[in-house]
């Protein structure tokens, strides 16, 4: 019964992607697509990715983490890294993107291991402010990385590209602050859906295993886990590695949907981590398919009120704080539960007439 | 000569965040809360003092007090309509609305001023302090950020140790419930904290535009996220803790842009605070709690 129940929700969570993706091919097959629109679909995919990957540490796990940009920047770049260098060797784009997606979820997976390990032993606003530092110090450290690719091999360094010391055939392919310029645009709409899928597949299926449950098992009482003999280093690196890897798969498809590829506070900074947490609480924490919606309505948003111009971010910093309040506010929610008796009460009394 | 040079000015511009470390952990301490919109009161500051003094022509000091009047305000107004309605919800339901706060006072100063960045006029006008024939040069506004910090940690303090409101503020930043069964006003006590808070970031903000003049919407966001740092690395709840970590970042920050690379000196402190966070779970002067079964 409760395993059927699972199952039913699961597929309307992948059933809606799905529809999502057929209603939207339908709509530019008819020509109904603004070209605004268009350039938003691959962003909506990888918001959806980064945010239902984000949910698995802040809802599931339990632990508040502010650096998923940084996850994604080094998904991004060891990517981006890879397709530029392979050029010669692997011809074709389909296949190179493939090799780049898997390279830079393990990177980034890698990552959130060595991250996790020191992290993951500290608590709450202090977890939070150090993974905050952590997407920081990624970032900077990829704004001063130089590496060039010549005949001899590759050349690394961290103060400018004189200083590679490259013969003639040299090939400069990160560039400091500049990052890393000429990814093939491999990133569709479809390659995006495929990706969340395969996010939503994972994440739901180790939710509802044996691992989720002992993930789970940590959020809600850690000391109890513990006693019944749960690894809770195991289990916290799991949720937060596999989690660091989905963000850099994000990072390697947001890497292959621009040209030009650097790390600026913008696209890599806290306030993007910051940015994805604002979908997952919005979505509700542990929900999967709340994730995946708020990341969608909450990026169409404030591109929908582009006519509106310079007050757009401004609707958008009141609506959330109104739905904030409206959401989580004890008056606000028990305002609403006697609102729903009332009219519980009125059918009931309807019915009874 | 140099090394002394730059060791100054690393201590003023870790009074700065000292200052705003104030805020930070004060209101931590008492709401349990990150108050993201901390850093955008700074520069909610700023642009009040470059109206009353750039646009209105006012003198400075006018400037300087009608900010911290307009930051209290502004403070006790954001506790009010934002924080107080989510007393008893999640810590991440505040964290997000702080967030949302801290959007819509970046996203107001960008419609009323734009993005532009503007020429701050420096609120202080002492001449710079030649020492060591004119090797040393010590401004005007580092010693003033200096002073400032000091008679702010002291006045602090004794206002916490010796007034009742103080001691209410410890009392509630203790236990909450037994606080209001001792007859204090939580509510009220939780308001004074934001005030002070913001008028504390007022100040914040009159320094560092002075120091470094240059004032945008965005001003804020990183001297906050610095100063939240040095307030977990001081270990946070902690006055004197906010003070060593705003000094020892600002000293280290400078320090590493000076010798080491001016691109990774972030990067550097922030490896500081987190190197300081696994020896010290709790930060440097942070209380250790023991946890129960």
């Amino acid at each position: 019964m409760k395993k059927n129940k699972i199952l039913i929700q699961n597929s309307i969570t992948y059933g809606l992607v799905m529809g999502f993706w057929v209603i939207i091919q339908a709509l530019s097959a008819g020509g109904l697509v603004s070209s605004l629109m268009k350039g938003l679909l691959v962003p909506l995919c990888i918001y959806a990715i980064l945010a239902v990957s984000l949910n698995l540490t802040v809802g599931i796990l339990g632990e508040l983490s502010l650096g998923h940009a940084g996850f994604m920047c080094v998904g991004a770049f060891s990517g981006a890294f890879f397709t530029r260098c392979m050029e010669e060797v692997i011809p074709s784009v389909g296949l190179r993107f493939f090799i780049a997606l898997v390279l830079g979820a393990a990177v980034a997976g890698v990552f959130g291991i060595l991250i996790g390990i020191p992290v993951l032993r500290l608590k709450g606003d202090y977890l939070a402010i150090v993974t905050l530092a952590f997407g920081e110090i990624i970032k900077n450290l990829i704004n001063v990385m130089y590496i060039g690719k010549d005949a001899k091999g590759f050349h690394f360094s961290i103060k400018d590209t004189l200083s590679l010391g490259m013969d003639d055939t040299g090939v400069v392919i990160v560039k400091g602050a500049q990052g890393i310029t000429g990814t093939p645009r491999a990133a569709t709409f479809t390659v995006g859906i495929i990706l969340l899928l395969i996010t939503l597949v994972i994440v739901l299926n180790l939710i509802n295993s044996r691992t989720g449950r002992a993930i789970m098992s940590i959020r809600d009482n850690r000391i109890a886990a513990e006693s019944i003999g749960i690894n809770i280093t195991k289990y916290k690196l799991m949720a937060f590695s596999i989690s660091a890897a989905l963000a850099g798969m994000a990072g390697v498809l947001y890497a292959h949907s621009l040209s030009t590829l650097a790390a600026t506070s913008a696209n890599f900074g806290y306030n993007k981590s910051i940015l994805i947490l604002v979908f997952v609480v919005l979505g509700g924490l542990g929900n999967i398919r709340g994730s995946v919606i708020a990341a969608i309505v909450l990026t169409a948003l404030p591109e929908m009120l582009r006519g509106l111009n310079d007050y757009r971010m401004l609707i958008y910093a009141v609506v959330l704080i109104v739905m904030m309040l409206f959401n989580s506010s004890p008056k606000a929610i028990e305002m609403r539960s006697v609102f729903m008796d009332k009219i519980k009460h009125k059918k009931s009394a309807a019915k009874e007439a | 000569m140099s090394f002394l040079s730059y060791l100054i000015n690393g201590i003023s511009l870790g009074s700065i965040y000292a200052i705003i470390a104030l805020g930070y952990t004060m209101v931590y301490g008492i709401a349990r809360m990150l108050n993201f919109a901390h850093g955008d009161i700074i520069m909610v500051g700023g642009f009040a003092i470059f109206t009353m003094v750039s646009t209105l022509g006012m003198a400075p000091m006018v400037g300087v007090v009608t900010a911290v009047a307009v930051c209290t305000i502004l403070g006790v107004t954001i506790e009010f309509v934002a924080y107080r309605p989510l007393r008893g919800a999640s810590s991440l339901a505040v964290l997000i609305t702080a967030i949302g706060v801290s959007y819509l006072l970046q996203n107001l100063a960008l419609l009323i001023f734009g993005s532009n960045a503007r020429q701050f006029t420096s609120v202080v006008n002492i001449p710079s302090l030649k020492l060591a024939d004119g090797r040393l040069s010590i401004s005007g506004e580092t010693m003033v950020t200096i002073a400032a910090c000091i008679v702010i940690m002291i006045a602090l303090t004794t206002f916490i140790n010796k007034t009742k409101v103080g001691q209410a503020m410890l009392a509630v930043s203790e236990d909450k419930g037994a606080a209001a069964l001792m007859g204090i006003n939580v509510n009220r006590t939780i308001a004074i904290t934001f005030a002070i808070g913001s008028a504390l970031a007022a100040v914040a903000g009159a320094l560092l535009c002075s120091t470094y003049p240059s004032l945008t919407p965005y001003t804020g966001s990183m001297p906050g996220i610095k100063a939240f740092v040095a307030a977990v690395f001081g270990g946070i709840g902690s006055i004197p803790g906010a003070l060593l970590g705003g000094i020892i970042l600002g000293v280290v920050e400078n320090l590493s842009k000076a010798y080491i690379s001016s691109q990774l000196s972030d990067a550097i402190v922030f490896s500081l605070l987190i190197i300081i966070l696994l020896v010290r779970p709790t930060g440097i002067m942070g209380k250790k709690i023991n946890e129960k079964v």
